[in-house]
């Protein structure tokens, strides 16, 4: 009974890692540069298939194509976000017509990037072994690879709440997302702030993409699904807390774990209802203001 | 006799749409069994956009529940489909969207702009996923085979549909209502404050477009012989009718009509061309640079440009359609 209650808790545990991970890069986006970026899942998507590239045909180890994964990800972002929203947001008369108009924007991108995709690496599904031995943990027992990428993930949600709170750069950003005018006020460069918000979002989502590959196998059209987990988890944590998506990744992630021990295929439906439920009760989430 | 006058605006718009329709009606008799098959998929979409601009075009709140209501016309008619008859199977499977819609405005249409539309989104993977976990433990199935009708009962039934709708949204944009809604896109305050019951108007407009889409989805159920929930509940079928009726612009109710014939055509000449070349699949990156193309340069869709054309080749006419 222990054993079974720990394997649930450390499983959910272990996917809420990621879930933390790429909802905190959403948030950011969303948050800071008011983009509800739909297309989230496909740099999701695009860090697995590049950290399986740099893998299968270079043999780079999965933990190095982290550093390059997330500059290449991160610049793809950033020049997203210089062309196409920052020319939405100044042709945009308010900031609802904008946040609509970039959520088209991104939905488009989510159709470019996806097809893409599909012509460098085709449909089909891909995957490879990374520290797939198993270890045990007092009795419950997991592969390696998915405690590596725990790990990693908290890392870089940690370093990354530390940028943004203590570093000139991550005040800026708070400044932004406060209020963007009074902040262009004072001196921030506010279209290259809310580039490098997008840029970061879309980095975080490579990143997790490329933490994903190491665990599960991966396709083109995988990007949707996790999109969808981003959201609800920002739901939760409230539209825009950083810190409130970090803490909504690991509850959705230990949520997925139990009703999937007690009724495996209802783990996405439960997401909804809770999802659902708490935009009815409380839609500014359990961290938002 | 002032010849001008007679062949007036008034007299003309009417007298063009009435032979459109003579001319969509007698289409069966004198086509091959292509141009039906490929109509009723065009009428299919612009009925989908359509509907959903009566109440996201008016009002702002960006709704991406389409593919939900078209799913429960689908399965209505799916479950429904054997025992009633063709008609009453289409109305239940409308009835159902409506009585969803209406629930489901009645819990959201308090919420205001993003959290509208990701709540909207949330009700379409919901029901397929719930649709999903009940065939595999409850019905013990998955997918189901529909008995097929014939392609141009299919075409006819799609086109009253289409008629129907379109008197709908004529009469909702040109009465009181389509006043109130809006006033209700521009300012939901000042427009509570003139007395406008917005929560009561919000949801029944918004279940009058859903009943449009759950009876598209009925019928066109027996277009395809199988249906599964990812073909029911496919999320896509939520962003086309925006994607539609953005490119075509929303400011005109000709725009959503255009728009969506306009992208149906551009798909099927893509797949089909592209398919030759094995890339069938690729006409979603044209739409996605399309969409792009259009946010950036074409902030009024289609119309716009039809207006910046007319006005520019008109002169300072007034531009009244």
């Amino acid at each position: 009974m222990i054993v079974t209650i720990l394997d649930v808790a450390i499983a959910g545990l272990l996917m809420g890692g990621i879930y933390a991970l790429i909802s905190m890069g959403l948030s950011l986006q969303y948050g800071v540069a008011r983009v509800l970026n739909i297309a989230h899942g496909e740099f999701i998507m695009l860090g697995a298939f590049i950290t399986w590239s740099l893998f299968s045909i270079f043999g780079i180890n999965p933990l190095v194509s982290l550093a390059i994964c997330g500059p290449i990800i991160f610049i793809i972002g950033f020049l997203l976000h210089r062309t196409l929203f920052t020319r939405l947001r100044i042709s945009s008369p308010s900031l609802a017509v904008f946040e609509g108009n970039s959520m088209l924007a991104a939905f488009a991108l989510l159709f470019i990037i996806q097809n893409v995709a599909i012509l460098i690496w085709g449909a089909g599904i891909k995957s490879y072994t990374y520290l797939a031995f198993p270890v045990n943990i007092g009795g419950a027992v997991f592969a390696a690879n998915r405690l590596v990428t725990l790990g990693f993930a908290i890392a870089i949600g940690v370093i990354f709440y530390i940028f943004l709170a203590r570093t000139r750069l991550g005040k800026a950003i708070r400044a932004a997302a406060q209020d963007p005018v009074t902040a262009g006020l004072m001196g921030v460069n506010i279209n290259r702030v809310l580039a490098l918000c997008f840029g970061l979002g879309a980095l975080m989502a490579g990143l997790g993409g490329s933490l994903i590959s190491m665990m599960i196998s991966i396709q083109p059209t995988m990007g949707l699904e996790y999109t969808v987990i981003a959201l609800i988890v920002v739901v939760i944590g409230g539209l825009g807390s950083i810190l409130g998506s970090f803490i909504g990744g690991f509850i959705l992630g230990l949520v997925g774990s139990i009703v999937t021990y007690i009724e495996p295929g209802l783990a996405m439906v439960a997401y909804y209802l809770l999802f659902m439920l708490l935009l009815l009760a409380k839609p500014t989430g359990i961290l938002g203001k | 006799m002032d010849v001008t006058k007679f062949i007036s605006k008034r007299s003309l718009l009417p007298g063009l749409l009435f032979l459109t329709l003579v001319v969509l009606a007698t289409a069966p008799i004198y086509t091959g069994g292509y141009f039906v098959i490929l109509a009723s998929s065009v009428l299919l979409y612009i009925v989908l956009t359509v509907s959903w601009t009566i109440f996201s075009g008016p009002t702002g709140y960006i709704s991406l529940a389409s593919a939900a209501f078209f799913g429960v016309g689908i399965y209505a008619s799916v479950i429904l489909g054997e025992a009633l008859p063709l008609p009453i199977a289409i109305f239940v499977g409308g009835l159902a969207s409506f009585i969803l819609a209406l629930l489901v405005g009645a819990l959201t249409l308090r919420l205001r702009g993003i959290y509208f539309a990701i709540f909207t989104f949330g009700l379409v993977e919901l029901l397929l996923y719930f649709t999903l976990w009940w065939e595999v433990n409850i019905t013990g199935t998955t997918g189901r085979v529909v008995p097929t009708l014939d392609n141009t009962i299919v075409y006819y039934v799609i086109l009253l549909i289409f008629v129907l709708l379109m008197l709908t949204a004529y009469f909702i944009r040109h009465s009181k209502y389509g006043l109130a809604l809006q006033s209700i896109g521009e300012n939901e305050e000042a427009a509570a404050h003139t007395g406008i019951n917005i929560t009561a108007l919000k949801i029944v407009t918004f279940a009058i477009s859903a009943f449009f889409m759950g009876a598209a989805g009925a019928i066109m159920a027996t277009r395809w012989t199988y249906i599964d929930p990812k073909i029911a509940f496919n999320p896509l079928l939520s962003f086309m009718p925006v994607l539609m009726a953005i490119f075509g612009g929303m400011g005109q109710l000709y725009g959503p009509v255009i728009g969506a014939a306009f992208f149906t055509l551009l798909k099927e000449y893509l797949t089909t061309t592209l398919a030759k070349y094995g890339l069938g699949e690729l006409y979603m990156l044209i739409f996605g640079l399309v969409l792009v193309a259009a946010l950036l340069y074409l902030p009024d869709g289609l119309v716009g440009l039809i207006q910046r054309l007319r006005r520019r080749y008109l002169g300072g006419q007034r531009v009244s359609t």
